[in-house]
């Protein structure tokens, strides 16, 4: 109740695309029910959570903020959604985003912008100037960054102790930098993507956002694992497991890609990003620099790959079977046309446009095959890297702290998703793990956090390093006048029990 | 000149249930009844591979003497359309599942059944993918309807090269690819239910030119309209390159009820269908049992071997069989096979009866069939069953009737009103009559109301026979008389 009183009075961050109010209750009264009996489902029972609204909900309407799927109601829950509600979770409602996941802002969905809790922070307010007092001091608002904002910020400003997010070419880690708040990307294949509406199929994961690493283990733990209906999940099977206290980094080997010092990278982040790996060699790791050599042609060959595969992924939206339909009835070509003119925003139609350029047969080899094969450079870079002995790698996750709203528009969606994805979208094509952890808060007093990326299908040693971190780092806790809390710690991973604290 | 005629031939995979989704394969359903998410293309639905179609595609491209990809993949090609949900259609295009196989069937030479000629047609390639849904133009409402049961079905498309040069061939060679589906069990193959849609490439050309231009030809609902449309389709282009006019390369639909073939509207215009890697899909990985990893679950696992050691024979393989073991002639052994149920009658009268295969045969293919035929009935409708037949031609060779006293026998029966052949027999009279003093009796009966004449010996015993309605032995009526005429 707590939190859905909180969601309501921080409306304006717009984090929210539906509240499913009643139903939340319902699943927390059952929840309650459970833990009178002694019987909750797991560590999960009664917990809140919210969901980035392309995911596949029941009932709950799914919309990816787009007018092509609003008033959807989805038969069926995603997988992950369905584990989640198995294990007790209530479910909040569904977060906003980028158009079906398309931008780095969440900033284009038919519902608006998400605005980053940090920006009504007492942090952010005491450091910011007014440049005049007449001017709306709304209008001063920061992003959250993309495409999973609202889940970054819904976390981020204590409304649910844990959120999904997505995470193609960086749009879990993204937000969570700019949110402050702990953004996993797991390792491609681990996680169904079942219901989970696809972006660029063999890139996309579903994302979990919380506000401590210890947290993102369990709900990991609760989601990972062979799914039959998703046939890129692994057969392996996954034992969740509990994170240790590291006490020894000394056997450790940290990797500084030197290609990650990348253009427009802000001084404030380098700088942290140096402190950062000077905490580990102090600490006893041994921290090494290496190279990634194929880094920079990383945007490209995502672009190429990841329109072609949104091309291919839209084509379902016909207004046929679900979804809107236009009144355009003189032919089905013209319905077709009319409906997904009307429905899909211009970023989508862009990446659509392009998309199926590169498919064409007369430009199928040299593009989606040449993209293809340096993808697989890429990945091979990690491959030697990770060969070479080295166990995680610590990069920045954006290139600076979140920039106002007014600001970021000034660019269009393509050339800030370009900009943005360079240090998060290796990953996606590599297919390995990676996380962001918050790591300080930048001179304007917003949150900038760090990327660990890990070896495929390591995340235990990735979270018990990215834990370790955590600790070191003590990140500050947000201060939102909106946020009544009692008990909390003025370190926001001191939480690390809020799962079981929040049953008192 | 040369005609060059090629097949692209999509069978409907025989399973329970569809490529990539578990929905239920049934014919004739009420609409939209067999449809899963995942066939609606519903946001954020996933194929998952159907076991069953793999080991249809193997066992078929096996039969068909191909080799077996022990690693295919899967591709997107992508249309918008009503009956495609995705806007694209799941196939196998880069590597299909079998590729380089060969086809044998046989023709009759002249339509004499007594010449028959074996022929072999190429297997380019056997390819698994999705059907589409059904969708049915209202033009009075200017409405399109759209029934998505047969959406995902799986299909196996088969190659056949342009190796043949006339409808008779098309024909008997998808006559054979259906009679070897059937046998294994990988599709019903019926032409009338949609389960086997034959598309034709034709063109000619002059000898030691390069080949013509080719037309496809859509809409071809029967064996025997394939033969039709395949032969319209040559003789159309010989007199239009005759005349000086071109071929284009197009699409042309068979029009039954003319019997032409007619451009098809909506094909204006190369596609580019943009084929793409299904990145859902991860290789297809067949194993043998040398390649078999040990610690594998059987249930993720195809086995080449395994499938190959339990194919059935094949209907090449049986009609050899056939011949050999009965005495047949090997056109016999075609007609068998080509009428649904027939080998496994006439096996049944022969396990039932003294009478040789060769002298069965002739009423299964003469008789039988032809009142099948004539009544348009399948021998499964046959109200004559193997064991009344059986009982039929068991008297025959007993002498207890003539035969043709047995063809009446038979048509009786055929009338299936439950009764045998015996009571048929005395109902009507027919026995022969095999009593010495009986028949004496009646040649002096006869004798006495015609003069003796040699000259008059067969018209007596014409007249015996009519007398005792065909049921008096001749050779014995003959000798009686010859005796009383040279007393």
């Amino acid at each position: 109740q707590r939190c859905l009183s909180l969601i309501k009075s921080t409306k304006f961050l717009n984090a929210y695309i539906t509240v499913a109010e009643e139903t939340a209750l319902k699943q927390a009264e059952e929840s309650e029910k459970r833990y009178k009996r002694g019987q909750p489902l797991g560590v999960l029972d009664g917990i809140p959570i919210a969901v980035k609204d392309n995911f596949n909900t029941a009932g709950i309407e799914t919309t990816c903020a787009s007018n092509m799927l609003k008033g959807y109601i989805s038969p069926y829950n995603a997988t992950v959604v369905q584990k989640l509600l198995d294990q007790g979770a209530v479910l909040l409602g569904k977060t906003n985003l980028d158009e079906f996941a398309m931008g780095s802002g969440s900033t284009d969905g038919v519902f608006g912008p998400v605005r980053n809790p940090w920006s009504y922070s007492r942090q952010y307010k005491e450091k910011s100037v007014p440049k005049s007092h007449s001017e709306d001091k709304d209008s001063n608002w920061v992003i959250t960054g993309g495409s999973s904002g609202g889940s970054a910020a819904a976390v981020s400003s204590f409304t649910c102790f844990a959120a999904l997010g997505s995470d193609t070419g960086g749009s879990t880690r993204n937000p969570a930098a700019h949110c402050g708040v702990v953004g996993l990307k797991p390792t491609y294949g681990l996680i169904s993507r079942h219901g989970l509406i696809p972006l660029v199929n063999s890139m996309d994961v579903p994302g979990i956002l919380t506000r401590c690493v210890d947290d993102a283990a369990v709900v990991l733990g609760s989601l990972a694992g062979h799914d039959p209906k998703d046939s890129t999940t692994i057969q392996d099977n996954f034992k969740p497991f509990e994170l240790s206290d590291l006490t020894d980094v000394s056997k450790l080997s940290i990797g500084i890609p030197k290609e990650y010092h990348a253009p427009g990278l802000s001084s404030e982040i380098l700088a942290l990003w140096s402190k950062a790996a000077d905490l580990f060699k102090n600490a006893g790791a041994k921290v090494i620099e290496v190279s990634l050599p194929h880094t920079r042609y990383s945007i490209v060959c995502y672009h190429v790959l990841c329109t072609a595969e949104v091309a291919s992924n839209m084509a379902r939206f016909d207004g046929l079977e679900y979804g809107h339909r236009s009144d355009m009835n003189k032919s089905t070509e013209s319905m077709y046309a009319a409906t997904r003119r009307e429905g899909f925003n211009d970023v989508v139609r862009g990446r659509i446009l392009s998309g199926n350029y590169f498919l064409l047969k007369q430009n199928y080899e040299n593009y989606f095959i040449k993209a293809q094969k340096v993808r697989r450079l890429i990945a091979n870079d990690f491959v030697k890297v990770f060969g070479s002995g080295v166990d995680i790698l610590l990069t920045p996750t954006t290139l600076s702290d979140a920039i106002p709203y007014m600001e970021f528009i000034k660019e269009d969606n393509r050339t800030r998703s370009a900009q943005d994805d360079i240090l998060t979208q290796a990953a996606n094509m590599a297919g390995l793990p990676a996380i962001n952890v918050p790591t300080a808060l930048s001179e304007r007093g917003l949150p900038v956090g760090l990327q660990f990326i890990g070896r495929s299908f390591q995340e235990k040693q990735l979270l018990t390093v990215a834990k370790w971190f955590e600790k070191q780092v003590k990140f500050p806790m947000i201060q939102l006048d909106e946020v009544k809390r009692h008990d909390h710690g003025v370190f926001q991973h001191q939480k690390s029990a809020s799962f079981l604290e929040h049953r008192t | 000149p040369y005609k060059v005629v090629g097949l692209e031939i999509h069978a409907q995979i025989s399973s329970n249930s569809k490529l990539f989704s578990g929905s239920q394969v049934q014919f004739a359903a009420p609409p939209n009844s067999l449809v899963s998410f995942f066939d609606a293309s519903l946001p954020g639905t996933l194929p998952v591979l159907n076991r069953r179609c793999v080991e249809a595609a193997v066992m078929t491209g096996l039969a068909l003497n191909c080799s077996i990809n022990k690693k295919s993949l899967f591709d997107r090609k992508h249309y918008f359309y009503a009956d495609l949900p995705a806007g694209y259609q799941i196939t196998q295009q880069r590597v299909p599942i079998a590729v380089n196989g060969s086809l044998s069937y046989s023709l009759c030479i002249d339509n004499k059944m007594s010449q028959m000629v074996t022929k072999t047609v190429r297997i380019k390639q056997i390819q698994l993918e999705q059907d589409s849904g059904k969708s049915l133009h209202d033009d009075v409402r200017s409405q399109t309807l759209v029934d998505l049961n047969r959406a995902g079905v799986g299909l196996m498309e088969v190659v056949m090269e342009p190796d043949m040069c006339c409808g008779e061939e098309a024909a008997a060679a998808v006559r054979e690819l259906q009679l070897i589906l059937q046998t294994l069990g990988s599709s019903q193959a019926v032409m009338a239910e949609g389960q086997l849609r034959v598309d034709a490439n034709v063109s000619v050309h002059h000898p030691g030119e390069p080949y013509g231009v080719r037309t496809e030809v859509k809409n071809i609902n029967s064996i025997r309209f394939l033969a039709k449309a395949v032969d319209y389709e040559i003789e159309r282009q010989i007199e239009e390159l005759e005349s000086g006019g071109t071929i284009l390369n197009e699409t042309r639909a068979f029009d039954s009820k003319l019997g032409c073939t007619v451009p098809m509207r909506d094909k204006e215009g190369k596609q580019d269908y943009r084929f793409m890697p299904e990145p859902n899909l991860p290789p297809l990985i067949l194993y043998n049992a040398r390649s078999l990893p040990a610690n594998m679950n059987h249930q993720q696992v195809v086995n080449i071997d395994w499938i190959h050691e339990r194919l059935p024979d094949l209907p090449s393989v049986k009609r050899a069989k056939l011949v050999e073991q009965y005495g047949i002639l090997p056109e016999h052994s075609f007609t068998l096979l080509n009428e649904a149920g027939l080998t496994e009658f006439f096996e049944d009268v022969i396990k039932q009866t003294q009478m040789k295969p060769k002298k069965v045969i002739g009423w299964i293919l003469n008789d039988l069939l032809s009142y099948l035929k004539q009544h348009s009935l399948t021998v499964k409708e046959s109200p004559v069953s193997s064991f009344l037949l059986a009982d039929l031609l068991n008297r025959l060779e007993k002498k207890e009737i003539s035969s043709t006293a047995a063809k009446q026998v038979f048509a009786e029966l055929w009338k299936g009103e439950g009764k045998t052949p015996l009571e048929i027999v005395k109902e009507k009279k027919l026995q022969l009559i095999q009593d010495q003093e009986d028949l004496e009796r009646i040649c002096q009966a006869v004798m006495a109301i015609k003069s003796g004449n040699r000259k008059v010996l067969n018209k007596l015993i014409g007249l015996v026979q009519r007398e005792t309605q065909g049921r008096s032995n001749p050779v014995l009526v003959k000798q009686l008389l010859e005796k009383k005429l040279s007393e």
